[in-house]
């Protein structure tokens, strides 16, 4: 079927599918095709010997070519794939993709520039669609994060609301607290007071609700105002009255729970002692830490978790705090941080060991010292932490 | 961070020499000097550097706010001669840097003793009697050339660029790669070049300087470089046989003689 077809190469170069020109080295077009003379809307007689290429191209173009194509050329030899709008007899204008080649002399100078030229304007249309996809993803990767911003704020108020705004003093008594966000995206569960009862009884509690964000958060919300209110009784009393208004809320459906040590203090300001009651409803075991640097968890025949039988009993510890003496109540974030990639727990041992050391100073060093803990684990620490320390101020010597 | 590694800075020629600092326009990077260097290499050091937001200059260094001015730019010339420890270098400005060179040298005084302005441009924008080429369209028309571009060089190049700093001779084989940067900070760079104007500041050049035109260049045509030998006192003005914006790449031979006829003078 094809015998007898021939093409020749002049006919190539004419109708190619492509504009074909060649410039000399000042850009002056000495050859030009009929493809591109068609696309221009002009006679041969008007480009050849008359215009250079950069004449075809637009004013940005001009710049673009000066400023990128024309530097590359000379140091390549050679540009591919540039895009660039012709302008047509009439004004009208056409995207265009081009590449050049410089062809040398036999002495290596450079004689002529052969640029091939594709029309390019349905590839133009796509490229345009996708830079205005990129913009509007842009826009809205930027209202996701004023969002986001915005939702953290409000969590953060949220989260300041289930806290004491600030710790009050107690006669005769050093306390210090340290509340640390793991994600400033989720509410977490954790909650701690300390308020006055009567004239010389105060009262404290730290605990942390099972779970995260806002369902937990209402239940922290639940325990904070419960505890507040049961707060005249004894410490076993008040979580038993968690435990029933837990259990009766939560119990039909959605199971909430939580951990949580309540106590009672109070100081003898002749003696600097502090006697302190306490009762824990499954929370980690309070760490002593006496002033001559040993320190024990108070493990109480513990009572069950919060909020999970319809009557569960919490017994209650006593323990008194001599002059120096501290007592350190934190949640679960602390010793099930991961220390390492081996996901190694931190631990009640070395609790133990970093508070021993701090034996003897103040609750707030011994928040301090936790607390760089804390951020060290930066990233690993998945959980929110809640620290309370209650302490017996230590005594100067001369008063003994 | 420190500047030579910053500025991409390179040392080559005579160390016993003057000093001559090449400095790039907007598009390109320092290997648009390539054919500038060997003439000058012989008789004098040779100080080349990248722009920050250009070639393998350091683009984490990169400071919008700073490189909106070209009182920026002057201050990466400033830094390059003060970790150098410069005085009375020569100072050649192609394009824009031309007038960077000029805010640099009333930064410096005492390390730029003379301005080689390699088609210089003090405004590229027309301003009633004055002609500078382009319109205020114009340049967005460039910005967007700039744009389409630069969609299938930021995903090819990138990488291969900023990947490799310690490597500059990998950058020979790649295409085009001399000319492409991350692209808003080329994006910045153009902005800054095509919208200063800088005409104020001709006059307070107190230096030996030598100004070189193409016969034909769309971006700094002979009116303007007519403009600057006006305004720039005792300056030297020299037409080269040439066209297009980039002389010292398309007639290097005659771009050279003049640079080294004007160093010549300076002894």
């Amino acid at each position: 079927m094809t015998a007898g077809i021939e093409d020749t190469a002049e006919d190539a170069y004419e109708t190619a599918p492509c504009g074909h020109l060649s410039t000399s080295m000042d850009g002056t077009i000495i050859k030009v095709n009929r493809t591109l003379l068609d696309w221009l809307g002009l006679t041969r007689d008007a480009v050849v010997g008359r215009l250079r290429f950069t004449d075809l191209l637009t004013v940005g173009g001009k710049l673009y070519h000066e400023t990128h194509f024309a530097p590359l050329l000379r140091m390549q030899g050679e540009v591919g794939g540039i895009a660039l709008e012709l302008t047509r007899d009439g004004g009208a204008r056409m995207p265009i993709l081009v590449s050049s080649v410089v062809r040398y002399d036999d002495a290596g100078e450079p004689l002529l520039v052969r640029t091939t030229i594709f029309d390019a304007h349905i590839r133009r249309a796509y490229e345009e669609e996708l830079l205005r996809e990129r913009q509007a993803a842009d826009l809205a990767r930027q209202q996701a994060e004023t969002d986001r911003a915005r939702l953290q704020d409000a969590l953060a108020v949220l989260q300041q609301s289930l806290l004491p705004a600030t710790i009050p003093d107690v006669p005769g008594v050093t306390t210090a607290a340290y509340y640390h966000t793991a994600s400033p995206d989720e509410l977490g569960g954790d909650f701690y007071d300390i308020f006055a009862i009567d004239g010389d009884r105060w009262a404290f509690f730290l605990g942390d609700v099972c779970g995260k964000g806002p369902d937990a958060a209402a239940v922290t919300s639940v325990a904070r105002y419960t505890l507040r209110a049961a707060a005249m009784h004894n410490p076993a009393a008040a979580l038993g009255t968690l435990n029933a208004v837990l259990h009766e809320r939560y119990a039909s459906g959605d199971l909430r729970y939580c951990t949580a040590v309540f106590g009672t203090l109070r100081s003898d300001l002749d003696t600097g002692r502090v006697a302190v009651r306490f009762a824990s409803g499954g929370h980690p075991p309070p760490l002593l830490i006496r002033a001559n640097g040993s320190s024990d968890f108070l493990l109480s025949e513990d009572g069950t978790l919060i909020g999970i039988l319809p009557s569960s009993q919490f017994p209650q510890t006593d323990v008194v705090l001599d002059p120096g003496d501290m007592l350190l109540l934190y949640t679960d974030g602390l010793t099930e941080a991961r220390v390492n990639r081996a996901r190694d727990f931190y631990g009640p041992e070395a609790l133990q060991t970093l508070a021993s050391r701090h034996a003897g100073t103040s609750p707030t060093a011994l928040v301090e010292a936790l607390s760089d803990v804390l951020a060290g684990f930066g990233p690993r620490l998945a959980d929110d932490t809640a620290l309370l320390v209650l302490g017996a101020p230590a005594r100067p010597h001369n008063g003994l | 961070m420190d500047i030579l590694r910053r500025n991409n800075v390179a040392v080559t020629g005579d160390p016993d020499g003057p000093t001559v600092v090449l400095a790039h326009g907007f598009g390109c990077d320092q290997n648009m000097w390539r054919l500038t260097v060997p003439a000058l290499a012989r008789d004098h050091r040779v100080v080349l550097f990248d722009y920050v937001g250009s070639g393998r200059s350091a683009l984490s260094a990169f400071d919008e706010p700073r490189y909106s001015t070209l009182d920026g730019y002057a201050d990466d010339v400033v830094d390059v001669c003060d970790a150098l420890d410069l005085h009375e270098a020569v100072f050649v400005g192609h394009s824009v840097s031309a007038m960077i060179g000029v805010l640099a040298a009333r930064k410096v005084p005492e390390r730029i003793g003379a301005l080689v302005m390699v088609v210089p441009s003090p405004c590229y924008v027309d301003d009633g009697e004055y002609h500078g080429g382009f319109s205020a369209e114009d340049i967005d028309e460039l910005l967007s050339s700039l744009e389409s571009n630069y969609l299938g060089w930021s995903a090819a190049m990138a990488p291969a660029i900023m990947g490799t700093p310690d490597l500059p001779e990998l950058g020979e084989e790649l295409t085009n790669s001399f000319c492409a940067t991350d692209p808003a900070m080329a994006r910045v760079f153009a902005r800054t070049t095509f919208l200063s104007d800088s005409r104020a500041d001709l006059a307070a050049v107190r230096v030996p300087t030598l100004i070189l035109e193409s016969t034909e260049d769309v971006i700094a045509p002979r009116e303007v470089g007519a403009y600057v030998q006006a305004h720039v006192k005792g300056s030297t003005l020299v037409t080269l046989d040439s066209t297009g914006h980039c002389p010292h790449l398309s007639a290097p031979d005659a771009t050279n003689r003049a640079i080294t006829d004007f160093l010549a003078t300076l002894r």
